[in-house]
């Protein structure tokens, strides 16, 4: 049959007949891998652009429309040494991306403006020492107001808009005591000109923007990066399906381009990428993913099959009976969401600064003013004296006191091998004391692995290597695995049996104890009631090997370590209770619950935080999406599902379970050093607002208070980082 | 103080170059990959170098 592999919804059409793709490369480590596929695309001719970006992993192309077959791109990407999977830009994407410009723009412009009236104000304060005249302070005065009102009208953009949805929505937030501050200044610093005063504030104005723009910025980055590797993660899952275009005529197209009543072909060791009904074929599906149940079920002409179950041992065809959006899916997907919203009600450690914070210092300014009216000041002196106790309290430290320390800590994750996928997923991890974690997949590795290997003599093993390569079927993949195979005979496949082929005169088989002429296998493996057996027959020996999901190799070493930090540890899976005792049993955990639904868990998770726990969920399957948002926090893992990495604060990579606790260890430093923070903003304002209360606040001391203090909580972020750098270790 | 009739046009110039400087730079994406930029400084050829099969001589 013959088939092609369409990438016209990764293709985007420029002006000028140039097209564009962006495709995530799996495996650009440095510079040299920059150099290696920017040279080797560059290399095909019609190839205008090969641009990689090191920041997210991702190469962009662009040829003349119509000259290139984008299927060679990722094939000489391929030549070089990389997997490339066409990454498809989503509405979301594109969205931080815009965010982060703006923010930038509005940065470099209040930044460029404070330096600018900083010049003018450090001139007034040395002419205010010596020998000013009063005309040449107004000129300057009003030089500074020509530069910090249009300045601050868009730069402060970000902080009134925010402001204004806060007061509409009759909420509070650090917006609107920076908005209110940031507008009396420069309102007073006008006024205060016009009447040829000593002293104005636009240089304060200005430089709090600045030092809170830089703020909002970092949180931004971090957002930014994050996102970017969830959107690699995405198009390395290489959501495709094998649509028929013509009675035998095939296609590899992108899901998302598939409609419902199409007919799709799905292979052995294939996973399922839509809803729909067998029409022909009979095969085994694996729906652990799904379900958390490893036992296969059967499923043949007629059977519903689900998007994420893995088909097993024969070729099916499904007609698509809803697209994107399935049942199954939707089910879980409607839990979900229900599960995020509760989520939302945590608040985060700056908001709740903010919210003692808004009405403490308005009230101190509104206390000042009367205080200074009832001990006989003018009320202009006192409406002056009140404002200057806005300015000096408003929140510049408080503002990086809480993004600088995330940026850090988010660096420290990541070279931890934990991925942050929200910036107040470092809070809530950091307050968990009860960790649930799912079987299949976390703590058990996601692919199946021989566990007899060495009952086979070394050459027997090899050769049964590479005829599993002939096959898609996932214990043939675990055999292959362990034999390291590279080189695959050319065997026949008899579907749902195995493979056979003739090598040197002698018959081999793998497949199916039957198949291999071996009768009452099963009962070898009573001792361990999960492994699939299958079976290698090479002439008139035979050999059993025994496949099972491996727990990972580091688990019980981090359980207990959990457990001596005063964790609670449980396992809630969806699979069968033996499975999952003997999990128990091997790990150490005594409080296991098998067979539990997407709902059974979050009724479990419920209990927990009744009970006053903060609890952690590890998981990785699609039914484990719904608890792993209604958890406090949440940990999945980078082989998850989709949607399950999607309602995780976090997605941890590689082979071991390690980044558990280091993730926990972080974000508990991490909280640690926010604290520090908000109370050396706090320590701050103690000393400064006296100041202020007494009327000694004077533009100078605003400045020097606000930068110096801004510099103290950045400083102290930076402590996050580990005391060893291992950065380049990964 | 006549110097101030030039010296404040000046430095208001020079500020809004610099300004002017960054938010080119913000718009040419010169801040989309810094990482990759970092490698690049100290790369021995420009962008469209030599491929890996003719990189070493």
């Amino acid at each position: 049959m013959a088939e092609i592999r369409d990438l016209s919804h990764f293709v985007h059409h420029l002006d000028g007949g140039l097209a564009r793709m962006e495709l995530a490369v799996d495996g650009i480590v440095c510079g040299a891998c920059m150099r290696v596929i920017e040279g080797g695309l560059a290399a095909i001719p019609d190839i205008t652009l090969a641009r990689v970006n090191l920041s997210n992993r991702r190469v962009a192309v662009e040829w003349r429309d119509g000259k290139v077959d984008p299927v060679r791109l990722i094939d000489r990407l391929s030549e070089l040494g990389y997997r490339a999977y066409p990454y498809d830009a989503s509405r979301a994407a594109a969205d931080v991306e815009q965010e982060t410009r703006k923010l930038l723009r509005c940065l470099g412009v209040a930044a460029f403006a404070a330096m600018n009236i900083m010049l003018l104000s450090v001139a007034v304060w040395s002419g205010n020492a010596s020998d000013i005249s009063p005309e040449q302070r107004d000129f300057f005065h009003w030089l500074s107001a020509l530069i910090a009102l249009p300045a601050a009208a868009y730069a402060g953009r970000p902080f009134f808009h925010s402001a204004l949805r806060a007061v509409a929505t009759r909420r509070l937030n650090m917006d609107v005591p920076i908005s209110i501050g940031v507008l009396l200044a420069l309102g007073m610093s006008v006024i205060e000109t016009s009447q040829h005063a000593t002293h104005a504030y636009f240089d304060s104005a200005l430089m709090l923007l600045a030092f809170l723009l830089a703020g909002r910025t970092l949180e931004q980055a971090m957002r930014r990066r994050t996102r970017a590797v969830a959107g690699n993660l995405a198009a390395l899952r290489a959501e495709t399906a094998t649509r028929f275009i013509g009675p035998d005529e095939l296609a590899v197209v992108p899901v998302a381009s598939i409609r419902p009543g199409d007919i799709v072909l799905v292979r052995p060791g294939e996973r399922i990428a839509v809803d729909g009904v067998v029409t022909e074929g009979r095969s085994e599906v694996d729906q652990s993913l799904v379900t958390g149940e490893t036992l296969p079920i059967s499923a043949s002409k007629g059977s519903m099959v689900y998007a994420g179950t893995l088909n097993l041992s024969g070729t099916l065809r499904v007609k698509v009976s809803v697209a994107e959006r399935g049942t199954l899916l939707d089910e879980v997907t409607r839990i979900l969401d229900h599960a995020l919203e509760a989520r939302t009600h945590y608040v985060r450690l700056a908001d709740r600064a903010a919210r003692l914070y808004a009405p403490l210092v308005h009230a101190t300014a509104f206390t000042t003013m009367i205080g200074w009216i009832a001990f006989g000041a003018t009320l202009h002196d006192a409406i002056i004296t009140a404002i200057a106790v806005l300015i000096i309290t408003c929140p510049c430290a408080l503002g990086l006191a809480v993004p600088a320390v995330q940026v850090v800590a988010s660096g420290s994750l990541f070279r931890a091998g934990v991925l942050l996928n929200s910036g107040e997923g470092i809070e809530r991890l950091a307050g968990v004391d009860t960790i649930l974690f799912d079987k299949t997949g976390t703590l058990t590795l996601p692919e199946p692995e021989v566990i007899n290997a060495a009952d086979l003599p070394a050459d027997r093993l090899v050769l049964a290597g590479r005829l599993a390569l002939a096959s898609r079927h996932p214990l043939a993949a675990a055999v292959a695995r362990a034999a390291r195979a590279k080189a695959p005979l050319a065997a026949v496949e008899e579907p749902g049996q195995g493979v056979r082929c003739e090598c040197e005169g002698v018959e081999l088989r793998l497949g199916r104890p039957s198949f291999c002429g071996v009768e009452c296998a099963a009962q070898s493996f009573d001792a361990d009631p999960e492994a699939s057996a299958i079976a290698f027959a090479y002439g008139g020996e035979r050999y059993v090997l025994a496949v099972r999901q491996r727990l990972r190799g580091d688990a019980a070493e981090v359980i207990a370590k959990l457990k001596r930090g005063g964790f609670r540890i449980e396992i809630l899976s969806g699979d069968r209770a033996s499975a999952v005792a003997h999990a128990a049993h091997m790990l150490g955990v005594e409080h296991w619950h098998a067979g539990m639904t997407p709902a059974d868990k979050i009724v479990r998770i419920a209990a927990l935080q009744s009970q006053g726990r903060n609890v952690l969920m590890v998981g990785d399957g699609l039914n484990d999406a719904p608890s792993l948002a209604a958890a406090d926090a949440s940990l999945s893992v980078a082989t998850a599902a989709h949607l399950a990495q999607a309602a995780a604060d976090a997605i941890f990579l590689g082979d071991r379970l390690t980044p558990v606790t280091a993730a926990i260890a972080i974000a508990r430093r991490a909280r640690q050093l926010m604290r520090e923070n908000l109370l050396l903003a706090i320590a701050y304002n103690a000393v400064a607002v006296p100041i202020a209360i007494f009327g000694f606040a004077s533009p100078l001391v605003a400045a020097l208070a606000m930068s110096s203090s801004s510099i103290l909580v950045t400083v102290n972020a930076l402590r996050a980082k580990p005391r060893e750098p291992d950065r380049w270790k990964s | 103080m006549e110097v101030l009739i030039y010296l404040v046009p000046l430095a208001l110039a020079l500020g809004l170059l610099g300004l002017g400087g960054f938010l080119w730079s913000l718009k040419t994406g010169q801040y989309d990959d810094l990482e990759g930029a970092a490698w690049r400084a100290v790369m021995d050829d420009d962008a469209q170098g030599p491929g890996p099969e003719e990189g070493r001589k």
